[in-house]
């Protein structure tokens, strides 16, 4: 936690209610997102208990299981969920534009310009907490590798048509929301903790109803109390007023109202069905309603302007699992191989310092604690010198003196980057420090300024403006390339196994006396 | 210490998670305190009106048991062969027949311990294979005595004895979730320690190497069915920690003795067993009379913290924001002091650099919030 967030939490103690930690949206909200709240029993790995999902607030699709250990019901259970994600999921594959990209000619080993497609929109999911996303992943997991009947007529336990599916893009989802700043799954919790900061800690923001109560206390309650109310308030059965996000259910729930009601729906009671729907019902429609409550509160900011360059990522990532899902490639294995692995990291790593920078330079807020860091400074310009390169071609390179109250770390030689209003990044190297004072950098400006010998207009900033200096780069790159997955070195495991000789992913066996 | 639970009430026993959660917070006094005289937190939580929000539901229980039971079925084959497997590869796992179950039922928790003791005495001289289950462990505690069980300890024919852990999670693909497996590591570990003082003994007695392996075995259901499939999990990283935190607790005689004379926690249960009598308020000053170290991972772990939760924020102590902000603000040691000192309050040191910081840090944020730049002309940046 940075000291500006600190002091955000401190102040939201002080006011009594939550305190913005940004001044614009820094994650991509889709107009039509999905909403999931899932939960799960407890005690079993990936053994629903009930959901609601839908892109309507008003209706959403619940779906319960009302005996987990029922492998029919559970499937039951995957097959709608299919039903009614698969159409949302697969609603943004048709759409497409074209974007040109190079790509290394087989033949001749050229890069040549292709056309690719690109979907114009992709779909967003939207679970309550980190844990639902978990959940999400685990889920996923579950259903990718089961075999339909179709695929394997003589294995027992078929599983319906569409779960499998289902399992690769939830797979897709989940990975997909490992990279910083990806929007194509996303936790509430997370959404609302990046843009608010509460009065309580970090691990108390992991609850959603006590952080929307930092956020919006109801009128005349302070926001601590209703936080309290919202994670502790129990009524007189002992059941908690404002039950959890899930996926885990609270155990009083379980204990004093699941299980009987379970037991009921075993002995075939009339009416037990539909009970037990009730009830999973009244854990998850609060949930569902704070994850609307929580969107209306986001669709409140204003979007960063580099938003939509991160969403176009997202966009880039469907696209390209739509694709290998249309070319029948097989499920996402198990375990990646050393190759993949270290892509996944490396993008990983990349989108990090690229959220970063993106957001610092959306948000004052945000550069406001790298100032504080000492990575980035804004400063006065008072002197312009012009001067040139030495070389045969002398280009300018003109001599910049600030004036700044931030502490920057500086050294000599220091590359800086300044934003400049067409978008572009302009480069300066630091200089020293002119008549030996702190708060008056020098630097050089190194490009940014055309290619002829004097400076395009406005590319070098004029005595008295006020420009922003970052010590990182605005566009970070990932580091250098990684060889094929054929070129392994023996050091990371060596080649992967060709598709012939590998087995293909087993599905998970079945056992008899299997709770699951 | 009797004193301290009130007359008639029976001791809770410290268990493994109890340890490991008082040696993740050596600080706490309070914890230190309730936990030696083995007074019921949660109780006493309930009584002053703080309940913990946590319980574990009967499905969960279900499913472990059962796991468990499983687990150790078929006079524990499927465990030794587990063991084999992991932790000595290359030797064969044992035959039916040939894996010694001693039997540790024995009157009181000294006695189990005791027959534990023997029972790892009689399997290491016979250098066989053994299973113990549900061992019980004896160690001591800021000068009181406490007792563990852990899951399993098997002894191997060199006179190594392995902790095994069961849990109910799944490792799925080879992997568990991270603070599931963290946890279980520092259970592993506690166990570790108790028994590395039997070994000791048993080592004089019996004239034979005997060891305890530092490596735990942690037996969880494999992908989504009820198969077990087992890690080994180095534990001692977790082994010194717990060691050295336990050495530093102080002695709970130390924490009593200073208690104002009289301080009780008896909860003066009416007839029924159940219902305190005993006023809240009472209650609360006394346990207020010995300190806690609140920081919010105390939620998941500790019967009274959102007592301690309430107090630490009445009290505007930084620590309920986070452990380590403690850390980042000096010499500040409440929010109010804090926010004054990034005010520019007359009061706070000028040269304290945390103070500096602060006042940068407010000045910095006012002025993004406020939209405009801090210095004249326009903001170029935004």
């Amino acid at each position: 936690m940075s000291l500006i967030e600190t002091l955000a939490r401190m102040e939201a103690v002080a006011a009594g209610r939550a305190q913005p930690l940004t001044t614009v949206r820094h994650r991509h909200l889709a107009e039509r997102p999905l909403v999931l709240v899932p939960l799960t029993t407890a005690g079993e790995a990936g053994a629903p208990l009930g959901a609601l999902v839908g892109t309507d607030r008003e209706k959403p699709l619940l779906l319960t299981v009302p005996q987990p250990r029922d492998r029919d019901l559970r499937f039951g259970f995957l097959a709608d969920l299919a039903e009614a994600v698969l159409p949302y999921v697969d609603g943004f594959a048709d759409d497409v534009e074209f974007e040109e990209r190079k790509e290394t000619d087989a033949e001749t080993g050229q890069k040549v310009p292709v056309q690719v497609e690109l979907c114009t929109d992709a779909p967003q999911v939207i679970v309550p907490s980190a844990a639902g996303i978990d959940y999400v992943r685990l889920l996923g997991r579950s259903m990718r590798f089961r075999r339909t009947a179709e695929q394997e007529p003589e294995t027992p336990h078929p599983a319906p048509p569409h779960v499998p599916l289902l399992g690769r893009w939830f797979t897709h989802l989940g990975e997909r929301a490992r990279v910083p700043g990806a929007g194509l799954l996303l936790s509430m919790t997370g959404l609302l903790s990046r843009h608010w900061a509460t009065g309580q800690s970090v691990l108390e923001d992991q609850h959603l109803g006590a952080l929307l109560a930092w956020i919006t206390p109801p009128p005349g309650v302070p926001a601590p109390q209703a936080a309290e109310y919202a994670e502790a308030a129990r009524d007189a059965d002992g059941q908690l007023r404002c039950p959890p996000a899930g996926p885990a259910t609270d155990p009083a729930f379980d204990n004093r109202l699941l299980a009987p009601a379970m037991a009921g729906y075993d002995a075939g009671l009339p009416g037990a069905e539909e009970a037990l729907r009730a009830l999973v019902e009244s854990q998850l429609r609060p949930t569902w309603d704070a994850v609307w409550q929580g969107i209306d509160l986001l669709r409140g900011l204003p979007e960063g302007a580099r938003v939509a360059d991160r969403w176009k990522r997202d966009r880039w990532s469907y696209t390209a699992h739509r694709d290998r899902i249309r070319a029948g490639e097989p499920p996402q294995p198990k375990q990646d191989d050393a190759v993949t692995a270290a892509r996944k990291l490396a993008a990983r790593e990349a989108a990090q310092a690229q959220l970063d920078a993106q957001e610092a330079l959306d948000d004052p807020l945000v550069m406001a604690a790298r100032r504080l860091a000492g990575e980035a400074l804004y400063g006065t310009v008072t002197a312009v010198e012009m001067a040139f390169s030495e070389g045969r071609r002398p280009m300018p390179r003109p001599l910049v003196t600030l004036h700044t109250d931030d502490r920057p770390q500086l050294s000599e030689g220091v590359k800086v980057h300044r934003p400049l209003a067409d978008g572009r990044t302009q480069t300066a190297e630091f200089v020293g420090y002119a008549a030996g004072e702190e708060g008056a950098p020098v630097v050089r400006l190194t490009g940014g300024m055309g290619r002829s010998r004097t400076p395009e207009p406005g590319s070098v900033p004029e005595p008295g403006e006020t420009t922003c200096w970052t010590l990182f780069e605005h566009a970070p790159r990932g580091g250098p390339g990684l060889p094929e997955p054929e070129d392994t070195p023996w050091t990371h495991g060596g080649p992967p196994s060709g598709p012939g000789d590998a087995p293909p992913a087993a599905p998970d066996p079945v056992t008899l006396e299997d709770f699951l | 210490m009797t004193e301290l639970r009130g007359p008639g009430v029976r001791p809770r026993s410290l268990d493994a998670r109890a340890l490991a959660a008082l040696a993740a917070n050596p600080g706490c006094r309070r914890r230190a305190l309730l936990d030696g005289a083995g007074v019921d937190k949660g109780a006493l939580a309930r009584a002053l009106g703080s309940p913990a929000a946590y319980g574990q539901s009967q499905f969960a229980l279900a499913r472990g048991n059962s796991f468990e039971a499983r687990v150790k079925a078929d006079g524990g084959l499927e465990l030794l062969r587990l063991v084999c497997e992991r932790l000595a590869p290359g030797t064969a796992a044992p035959e039916d027949g040939a894996v010694a179950r001693p039997d540790l039922s024995a009157a009181g928790p000294e006695g189990r311990a005791a027959r534990t003791a023997l029972a790892l005495r009689e399997a290491t001289a016979a250098g066989g294979w053994a299973l113990l289950d549900h061992p019980l462990l004896a160690m001591e505690v800021a000068g009181s005595p406490a007792y563990v069980e852990p899951d399993a300890v098997v002894v191997h024919p060199d006179g190594s004895w392995t902790v095994v852990e069961i849990k109910s999670f799944p490792m799925i693909d080879g992997t568990a979730d991270a603070a599931k497996v963290g946890a279980a590591a520092r259970q592993a570990a506690v166990y570790v320690l108790a028994l590395e003082a039997v070994a000791e003994h048993t080592a004089a007695h019996t004239g034979r190497p005997a060891r305890v392996r530092d490596r735990a075995l942690l037996v969880c259901p494999k992908d989504f069915s009820n198969l077990p499939t087992a890690a080994a999990v180095d534990v001692r990283k977790q082994r010194a920690t717990t060691r050295r935190q336990l050495a530093r607790l102080t002695r709970v005689e130390e924490i009593a003795a200073a208690l104002p004379p009289g301080t009780t926690f008896d909860l003066r249960l009416a007839d029924d067993g159940q219902t305190p009598t005993r006023p809240a308020a009472e209650l609360a000053e006394a346990v207020d009379a010995v300190t806690a170290a609140y920081a919010p991972e105390c939620l998941a772990a500790c019967e009274l913290a959102f007592h301690c939760r309430r107090r630490s924020r009445q009290d505007g102590a930084v620590e309920s924001l986070g452990r380590g902000l403690r850390g980042e603000l000096g010499g500040l040691r409440t929010i109010e002091e804090a926010l004054a000192a990034a005010g520019g309050a007359p009061g706070a040191d000028p040269d304290d650099p945390a103070v500096q910081a602060l006042r940068t840090a407010a000045a910095l944020r006012a002025a993004a919030l406020s939209g405009r730049a801090p210095r004249q002309g326009e903001d170029t940046c935004h």
